[in-house]
């Protein structure tokens, strides 16, 4: 499953300073039954490095947040699940022909709380990543999760959905089972369902295929993910005709958690550990799961009309516009 | 007439003489004659309009602006706009290689309208109908705060009224420019879509070239009904984006309304010389009084077209 507490962490390119600094760290200690002068200057480096490592991740600029996201040992749905309740029970299929791997989904107990889970996967390994089509659902995907959603609604159970995916798949068959359709009916149903729905954005959120399973009463984002109408690298490639203004792109969009915070889209941004959730699973795992329980304990006081107008609401209110 | 007025006359004349033999500019010869996309046929652009933009010769049929759109489909006279005044505001000080603010002024210029959609009430062979039509030409069509806006109180307005809801859809997706705000848009139009069929009313919506992205992904495909205009390009991901993914060529007809039309994705192709009369036709199996939770149970006795309360 995970264990990257122990696995190396792989370092991102913005990170190249302490990576270079952890290695003389390291290259000191080796030689350090040798010299034991050494002791002094290791100290100072350490000291270097949780100074440096600090200062790293306030100022990040939306690209860093972007790479972290996509970081490719970020923990995904399969992780949190299986951190959160060993018992979770998997439902497979869309019951028309297809189980999409790229959307998991199941019966879950969260703080006591018996929910029903459904989230996009990425695969960790080659073979899983093509298994899970780099988590971008296919038409059957969003299908089974409505299937999912549909029988939470039967039996009163909240749902939690949680969202990282580059997008819905482009490709010639999810076309052909009509792509389009399965979102739109995803966000119309969605929007009618009784029970409470608390959506979180644990990595990328990706255009439709993100908003297609986070039609929420609560969004939450995690620190470092973000959440965007166009993948940046589509926005640069339309808007400046060029593939090397991503960071441009993803600096105009106002794609960070906090952004979307500010713009008043999303409810709450959940910390992370220090550089990114992949640094501590179980960390990051505990953070998300009080942010998730408090907001549906709170949810779950109201009736079942009341859920589902708040959520209405909502979403009626998204939008900048003037009348004069 | 004295000499001197006669010469004043010659001289007139012979300016205007001048005037007409003045050979047409280029873009004044171009706005006369418009090449067919398909055939390369080179119509007349008035007799081209008269003709609901479609090529006599091959059938294809031209993008139409949103007024234009109304023109064809509402009854003479019965438009009456709704929200005409509405602007977006920039939410998030958009800027690329120009900044967004100035684009829409750009975009108002071009195609004379203040947002990419058009919506009221209107008449359709006597019925009253919520109608709204996209105009690819304005900003490509695509949905930021007041596209989704506007939609939304149209079904809003539809379901208030009990009346159908009509909406032409032709665009390019979501707008980049508003961010996650024109996201939102998708979830905002498709659950005030859900209000208005829990309520009863029948939403047909009408697919032209080219409908793409979030608009596709949520209150394009929505429709009780779902039509096409023939040869319209409709989808999800754009064709090139799949090809690159995908690494294969893909059928010549891919994405085409004809192409949806043969996967169960469409109801009917219909020409656009037929809509008007089509739409009507429909509209008049489907009585709303009967529908909907307010609903009368069916007894045969309710007229057609009776729409409203």
């Amino acid at each position: 499953m995970m264990a990257t507490n122990e696995k190396k962490i792989i370092p991102l390119e913005f990170e190249q300073p302490l990576a270079v600094l952890a290695q003389q760290i390291e290259a000191l200690e080796r030689q350090l039954g040798d010299n034991p002068d050494l002791e002094g200057d290791i100290d100072r480096l350490q000291e270097q490095y949780t100074q440096l490592k600090k200062s790293l991740y306030v100022n990040l600029r939306p690209i860093d947040h972007l790479a972290i996201a996509r970081h490719s040992q970020r923990p995904y749905s399969r992780d949190y699940f299986a951190i959160w309740d060993p018992g979770f029970i998997e439902l497979h299929g869309d019951r028309t022909g297809a189980d999409d791997e790229a959307m998991v989904g199941g019966l879950l107990t969260l703080g006591g709380i018996k929910m029903v889970a459904v989230g996009t996967q990425k695969g960790r390994s080659l073979r899983e990543k093509q298994a899970c089509n780099f988590g971008m659902p296919q038409p059957e995907g969003y299908r089974k999760a409505l299937r999912l959603f549909r029988h939470a609604d039967k039996f009163g159970l909240p749902i939690l959905t949680l969202i990282d995916t580059p997008g819905a798949y482009p490709g010639l068959s999810a076309e052909e089972h009509n792509q389009a359709q399965a979102i739109a009916e995803n966000l119309f149903e969605l929007s009618g369902l009784t029970v409470p729905v608390v959506a979180v954005v644990t990595g990328e959120g990706g255009s439709g295929g993100a908003l297609a399973i986070g039609v929420a009463n609560r969004i939450l984002m995690l620190e470092h993910s973000v959440y965007s109408v166009i993948s940046p690298e589509g926005c640069a490639s339309i808007l400046w005709r060029s593939n090397d203004k991503v960071s441009d792109a993803c600096q105009a969009m106002k794609m960070t958690a906090r952004e979307i915070l500010q713009l008043g889209v999303i409810d709450q941004v959940i910390d992370e550990p220090l550089g990114g959730a992949h640094h501590d699973y179980q960390l990051a795992a505990s953070n998300l799961a009080c942010a998730v329980v408090k907001q549906m304990t709170g949810l779950m006081k109201m009736s079942k009309e009341e859920v589902r107008r708040d959520r209405q609401n909502k979403f009626r209110n998204f939008g900048a516009f003037t009348e004069v | 007439m004295d000499l001197k007025e006669w010469f004043a006359s010659r001289q007139k004349r012979k300016e205007l003489q001048e005037n007409i033999k003045q050979p047409l500019t280029t873009e004044e010869y171009c706005a006369l004659w418009t090449q067919c996309f398909q055939c390369r046929e080179l119509l007349y652009t008035k007799d081209l309009r008269a003709n609901l933009q479609v090529c006599p010769k091959c059938q294809y049929h031209f993008r139409v602006g949103a007024l234009d759109r109304i023109d064809q489909m509402a009854d003479a006279g019965s438009f009456v706009e709704l929200d005409a005044v509405m602007t977006s505001t920039d939410p998030l000080k958009f800027f690329d290689t120009e900044a967004y603010a100035k684009r829409q002024q750009e975009a108002c210029r071009k195609s004379g309208l203040k947002e990419a959609v058009v919506t009221g009430i209107a008449a359709i062979n006597g019925q009253p109908v919520a109608l709204g039509a996209m105009d690819f030409g304005h900003f490509g069509g695509s949905m930021g705060s007041v596209v989704g806006e506007k939609v939304t109180r149209l079904a809003e307005e539809a379901t208030s009224n009990r009346i159908p809801l009509i909406v032409v859809s032709s665009s390019g997706g979501a707008r980049m420019q508003e961010g996650i705000l024109s996201l939102m848009q998708m979830a905002k139009t498709s659950s005030a879509l859900k209000t208005y069929h829990e309520a009863g009313g029948l939403y047909i919506s009408i697919l032209a070239e080219p409908t793409f992205g979030g608009v596709t992904a949520s209150f394009a495909m929505l429709g009780d009904l779902v039509i096409a205009e023939p040869g319209a390009r409709i989808g999800f991901a754009g064709r090139r984006v799949i090809e690159q993914t995908i690494r294969q060529k893909l059928p010549a007809d891919f994405q085409t309304a004809e192409y949806l039309l043969k996967h169960g994705q469409v109801d009917m192709v219909v020409e656009r010389a037929n809509l008007k009369d089509r739409l009507s036709r429909i509209i008049s199996y489907h009585d709303l009084s009967r529908t909907g939770p307010a609903g009368e149970p069916a007894n045969g006795t309710v007229k057609s077209g009776q729409l409203t309360k």
